[in-house]
């Protein structure tokens, strides 16, 4: 028995006394306030404090507790209250996965430093990742946590515009419940069993014997899987088996299951499988018209090739004044999500329910379904609080297992990725290979680009096709060229899936254009940003695909950067080593030329409560909080009024999936309209204009219009279909137009843009480099709230600046949190955020997304800093210390 | 016996003698290495022994008991010839892993890129090792033999790591390189220890980690700095001069050509670190 003191509280537990006190904690106490995203000490989601120190309860032996005392999350001090109260008001949760983590080192740090610098705060919290957050508003809030300040009440008039903390932060700053902290009594555990290679076929030994053997419930292989064995987020595609038969065709790839008794710790590593190694193909262009295909039915590897054809590239590049020609290889990206994947599924009479962190549930129901043989409807996608996304959890992972197995044995069961688990098996940003030309005339106005670019789409389709078509669209950046030539092609290897990364290949593709126009301009002799912003796209211009642009705001960013521009041009000559770099973005929202609707419902209850059916997956970047601000703004009522119901397939309709920055602008959307056609039929009732005012006060609803007052009691009101007195919904879906073969039409309707600015200095002896200041212009159409917006565009910084600097996932070798690096506290600078309102028309208030255009600029941005202090020119990512010295001294050569 | 927790030293070398347990200091390499919830397999663990941390004085030198956690290290009012190992203190992980990582499980550890290893050579540090039968005491750079290799015999222990009185007048400064700026695994790491008279160097201890099998001392070039000024040694580090006593390789981190350059850069920037 081990007896301690957890917070506060005298606990005895009879537990193994080398047992990790996270397990203790979590599965033997119930106390799942305490995360856990690496279990080795290298994220410290887990920070716990042992008689007041900050330590991973991950590499704590039960046994050390003994006598101590254990303070986590769920403790409640006066410093802990106080920075629970910091963190909501500076928006330093998003997810919250890490926030537990953090708050608890900074716990420690408070103890002893009431009053820390921004400097003690980063080395006191250097050993917790996060990655949603970019850190600065965590440090900030740490800095401010000397007094308890409640947020702000919320308004009573219109919220959009207002930072408004979170609707779901105190559930953050509380330890929320994340996929893995969801545990029903007497779950079966699955684990998975992965093929080591990249390509092997393999035969199973007696499974019925191992099946037989104590604590294993079940094995599972693809001849279990009753349905079709193929699933993938574009159905004209749908190619990756949940377990697969041989061959296996990447490292990481689910061949068996095993469901294992509750509390059965049994040996895996006998298990009776036997792996023949075959070649791989790891090499995209090696891969690329190999005979051998990872697909019978793909010849040549490819999967699909998109393509953007206008005017005559090769006659206006002849013809320019200035061209310039250039290539840039990106490595795999990992998302690094600090919650592994995790979810329980369990069956309700015939319904099976999967909980699980996801981005996409009406998309996971569906191809659920498929692989289990059953009609949608008896699938139900409860989506958990999800602890980071980025794009992977868009695909299906252990939603198909979690449902096979509770679906076969009858019984809940529950499965935790392991950190290299979740890496070697889930998807990744694509690598590319691009190169091309751009030229401009003698006033450096661009003539004519040209852009070819193979993307390592790995061993499945997953989002490759959409990759393969959003490159060649954007691949110009947001400036008027009349001659393109783009084509992107989307490769398969037996290298891990790519799918969606935050901005589908835009990213990758515009670190090959920003650096070239970067030299371009000065081969033109011109100011860097003076040659973005004259040749920056406007009203009424026509994009590579011909499609006439409305809302345009780069211009406006680029404006709004340039005193940033002009101080920090001078301040760069004032120091050696010092360079400034600059790059836009531009990005279509929602899917391309395909429909991707949101329906949104809401309405109130007989005894006046204003439900709002919120399909949308909030996975930190905020659309608990703006769908409802736009919802409670275009119903008229305060935002207090509103309660969330959802997401979960069962309550909330489809709101499509958290990707391509469609939330704000195509749920919101749907909100929108939803809310004022509930308020259309209030005033209907009331027979009241559209300029009355609604107040809510228990089942009394009042209308005041023109100095006359009607109301309405909720509760007399017959309940309509949907059990409400009144209600609405409403479904948006973007207008847009197929391409042509030549990548001719309407991709998007709606386009966000903006720019960045990066202030660094490069050590020229080691090649490392300092970020001192990253300023950003972004043009989100409307600001609903400022605070979640800066949110965003902090975190995109933070893993644009991991793009350009140190991550590269190497199969088999960088599958941890110590070897794949992302940044940590100090290595993101002080971030000024200028926020830009040119509303579309199409957008909620004249919204447009923002979640993956704030990473596009900021990779380039670097680069271009790093050359301007040194000349050198990066031409394969990430930029690491060797390769950056490697540049410089090639530039002085 | 699955764990036990010795009071004594006697105790757990006597539960060590076989040879079966493995050794449970602060964790921070025993658990990673599994993603279990539960160490497999027989582990005596060292909390309880209060001789076994510690930092104390005597007449031989400095000794710093093999389970003092780093940031016990940090912490400590120590003389500047430990200012290199009080800095690398500092860079091993983060607070949570110096609250719980103990030096002599790094040394145990034996990575090509332990943080404490350059600051303990450059210190002509020795490491005690105690067994059922006996102790004996080794130079730490007979102890690291290689990559996750060691010394260490079946049932023996490693207790304190000796700092002798000679390598304690002296200043030491450290410098590690890597990618990013916390929880950062070495691309090349370099430590110096420079005793100055009249503004020359008297003794010059120059370590450099990560860049070969086992962290390395440069005694030629050591040699060559005595009766220099901190300038002059700086321009007697040059690339020629280190070649020949490193083996660094390519790997994911940086290639071997940069990881010679970035030491030679780093030993000259520690020595001028260790002007007075």
């Amino acid at each position: 028995m081990i007896s301690f003191t957890l917070n506060g509280q005298p606990v005895t537990i009879d537990a193994r006394p080398t047992r990790r006190l996270s397990e203790v904690l979590r599965e033997d106490l119930g106390q799942r306030g305490t995360k856990v995203g690496c279990d080795a000490g290298d994220c410290g989601a887990c920070t716990v404090l042992l008689d007041g120190r900050a330590t991973c309860a991950c590499l704590l032996p039960a046994a050390r507790a003994e006598g101590r005392h254990i303070q986590t999350v769920e403790a409640d001090t006066p410093v802990l209250t106080r920075l629970r109260a910091a963190f909501l008001r500076h928006g330093a949760a998003q997810c919250g996965i890490c926030t537990p983590g953090m708050l608890m080192a900074a716990a420690d740090l408070l103890s002893h430093t009431p009053n820390p610098s921004a400097a003690q705060a980063e080395q006191a919290l250097g050993g917790v990742l996060c990655r949603c957050t970019g850190y600065r508003k965590i440090i900030a809030a740490v800095c401010d946590a000397t007094h308890v300040a409640p947020p702000a009440p919320q308004p009573d008039g219109p919220s959009i515009g207002q930072p408004i903390p979170r609707l779901d932060g105190t559930d953050k700053v509380n330890g929320d419940v994340f996929g893995a902290d969801h545990a029903p009594e007497g779950a079966l555990i699955l684990r998975a069993i992965r093929s080591p290679h990249p390509h092997a076929a393999f035969t199973f030994g007696d499974l019925a014997a191992y099946a037989a053997r104590p604590g294993i419930a079940a094995v599972f292989t693809a001849a279990d899987i009753p349905g079709r064995n193929a699933f993938g987020v574009i159905p004209a595609f749908a190619d990756q088996p949940a377990l697969a038969p041989s061959p296996a065709r990447f490292r990481g790839e689910a061949v068996a299951l095993l469901a294992l008794e509750p509390g059965a710790d049994p040996d895996l590593s006998d298990f009776p499988v036997t792996w023949q190694p075959l070649p791989a193909l790891t090499d995209p262009a090696t891969a690329e018209g190999a005979q051998d295909p990872v697909h019978a039915n793909r010849p040549g590897n490819l999967l699909v090739q998109g393509r953007v054809r206008k005017g005559d590239t090769a006659a206006a590049l002849a013809a320019s004044a200035h061209v310039v020609e250039g290539s840039i290889t990106t490595a795999f990206v990992e998302h690094a999500y600090i919650e592994p994947e995790a979810g329980t599924a369990w069956m309700e009479g015939d319904t099976l329910c999967i909980r699980a962190c996801t981005q996409a549930p009406v998309m996971d129901r569906d191809d659920t379904a498929a692989l289990l043989a059953l009609p949608p409807d008896r699938v139900r996608i409860i989506p958990s609080a999800v602890g980071g996304g980025f794009g992977s959890k868009l695909d299906l992972s252990l939603q198909p297992l979690l449902g096979l197995a509770a679906l076969k044995l009858r019984r809940p069961v529950r499965m935790i990725y392991s950190r290299t688990e979740s890496m070697a098996s889930t998807t990744k940003r694509h690598p590319a290979r691009m190169s091309g030309r751009i030229g401009c005339d003698a006033t450096g106005r661009i003539t004519a680009l040209e852009f070819d670019g193979l993307f390592d789409t790995g061993a499945y389709a997953s989002w490759g096709p959409t990759v393969a078509n959003r490159v060649p669209v954007h691949a110009t950046g947001p400036y008027l060229t009349p001659n393109v030539h783009t084509t992107a092609r989307a490769i398969h290897t037996n290298n891990p899936v790519s799918g969606a990364f935050r901005g589908f290949g835009v990213p990758q593709a515009a670190i090959w254009q920003e650096t070239l126009y970067d030299r371009l301009a000065d081969k033109a002799g011109l100011d860097r940003l003076d040659f973005r912003l004259s040749n920056a796209l406007r009203d009424g211009d026509a994009s590579a695909t011909g499609q006439i642009l409305g809302a345009t705001g780069i211009a406006d960013c680029l404006t709004a950067l340039r005193p940033h521009w002009q101080r920090a041009l001078a301040e760069a000559k004032a120091h050696p080593h010092r360079g400034v770099g600059i790059a836009s973005c531009w990005y279509g929202c929602g899917n391309t030329s395909l429909p991707n609707p949101s329906t949104i419902r809401i309405g109130l209850t007989r005894d006046g409560a204003l439900i709002l059916h919120q399909g949308a997956t909030d996975i930190g970047q905020g659309s608990n909080t703006v769908i409802s601000q736009i919802a409670a703004d275009a119903l008229g009522l305060p935002l207090r009024h509103i309660r969330l119901i959802g997401p979960d397939t069962a309550l909330t309709p489809d709101a499509g999936k958290t990707s391509a920055s469609r939330q704000t602008y195509v749920s919101g959307r749907a909100a929108q309209d939803s809310a004022r056609r509930l308020r259309a039929a209030i005033l209907r009732h009331a027979n009241a204009s559209d300029a009355a005012t609604l107040s809510l006060d228990g089942p009394t609803l009042t209308i005041s219009d023109a100095g006359t007052t009607h109301r309405i009691d909720l509760a007399t009101l017959p309940a309509d279909p949907l059990g409400y007195a009144l209600s609405a919904e409403a479904t948006y879906d973007p207008p847009t137009a197929p391409l042509d073969e030549n990548g001719q039409g309407r991709p998007y309707a709606v386009y966000g843009y903006g720019a960045q600015m990066v202030e660094l200095s490069v050590d020229p002896a080691l090649g490392t480099v300092t970020l001192h200041r990253i300023t950003a212009a972004h043009d989100l159409g409307r600001v609903i709230n400022p605070l979640l917006a800066t949110g965003q565009i902090e975190g995109g910084i933070a893993q644009g600046i991991g793009l350009a600097l140190m991550e590269e996932y190497i199969p088999g070798r960088t599958e941890n949190l110590h070897d794949y690096l992302i940044p940590t506290t100090s290595d993101v600078p002080p971030i000024t955020s200028i926020l830009i309102e040119v509303p579309d028309p199409e957008g909620p208030s004249g919204a447009k997304g923002l979640g993956e255009h704030v990473l596009i600029p900021t990779a380039p941005a670097i680069l271009n800093a790093i050359r301007h202090a040194t000349g050198a020119e990066i031409t394969r990512l990430p930029a690491l210390p060797h390769r950056i010295l490697a540049a410089i001294k090639g530039a002085q050569t | 016996m699955r764990y036990a927790r010795p009071q004594t030293l006697p105790d757990a070398l006597a539960l060590l003698a076989d040879g079966t347990a493995r050794v449970l200091a602060g964790g921070t390499d025993l658990y990673p290495a599994t993603q279990a919830a539960d160490l497999a397999g027989a582990i005596v663990d060292l909390a309880a022994i209060p001789t076994l941390a510690g930092i104390d004085r005597s007449a031989q030198g400095l000794r710093i008991g093999a389970a003092t956690p780093w940031s016990a290290l940090a912490e400590a009012p120590l003389p500047p010839a430990l200012r290199a190992l009080q800095q690398a203190a500092l860079h091993v992980g983060g607070r949570q892993i110096q609250n719980a990582g103990t030096l002599g499980g790094n040394l145990c550890n034996a990575s090509p890129a332990a943080d404490g290893v350059p600051p303990l050579l450059a210190l002509d540090a020795q490491v005690d090792l105690a067994s059922a039968t006996g102790t004996r005491r080794l130079p730490l750079s007979d102890f690291i033999l290689g990559p996750r290799r060691t010394a260490l015999q079946k049932g023996e222990l490693l207790t304190a790591i000796l700092i002798p009185e000679h390598a304690l007048p002296g200043t030491a400064t450290f410098a590690k390189l890597g990618a990013r700026a916390h929880l950062v695994i070495s691309i090349v790491m370099v430590a110096a220890n420079i005793h100055l008279d009249a503004g020359r160097i008297t003794t010059a201890r120059l370590a450099v980690g990560a860049c070969g099998p086992v962290a390395t001392r440069l005694p030629a070039l050591e040699a060559r700095l005595t009766g220099l000024t901190l300038a002059e040694a700086q321009d007697a580090i040059t690339e020629t001069a280190l070649a020949p006593h490193l083996a660094p390789i390519d790997d994911l981190r940086a290639s071997a050509t940069y990881r010679l350059g970035a030491a030679t850069e780093l030993l000259r920037r520690v020595i001028a670190g260790c002007a007075p």
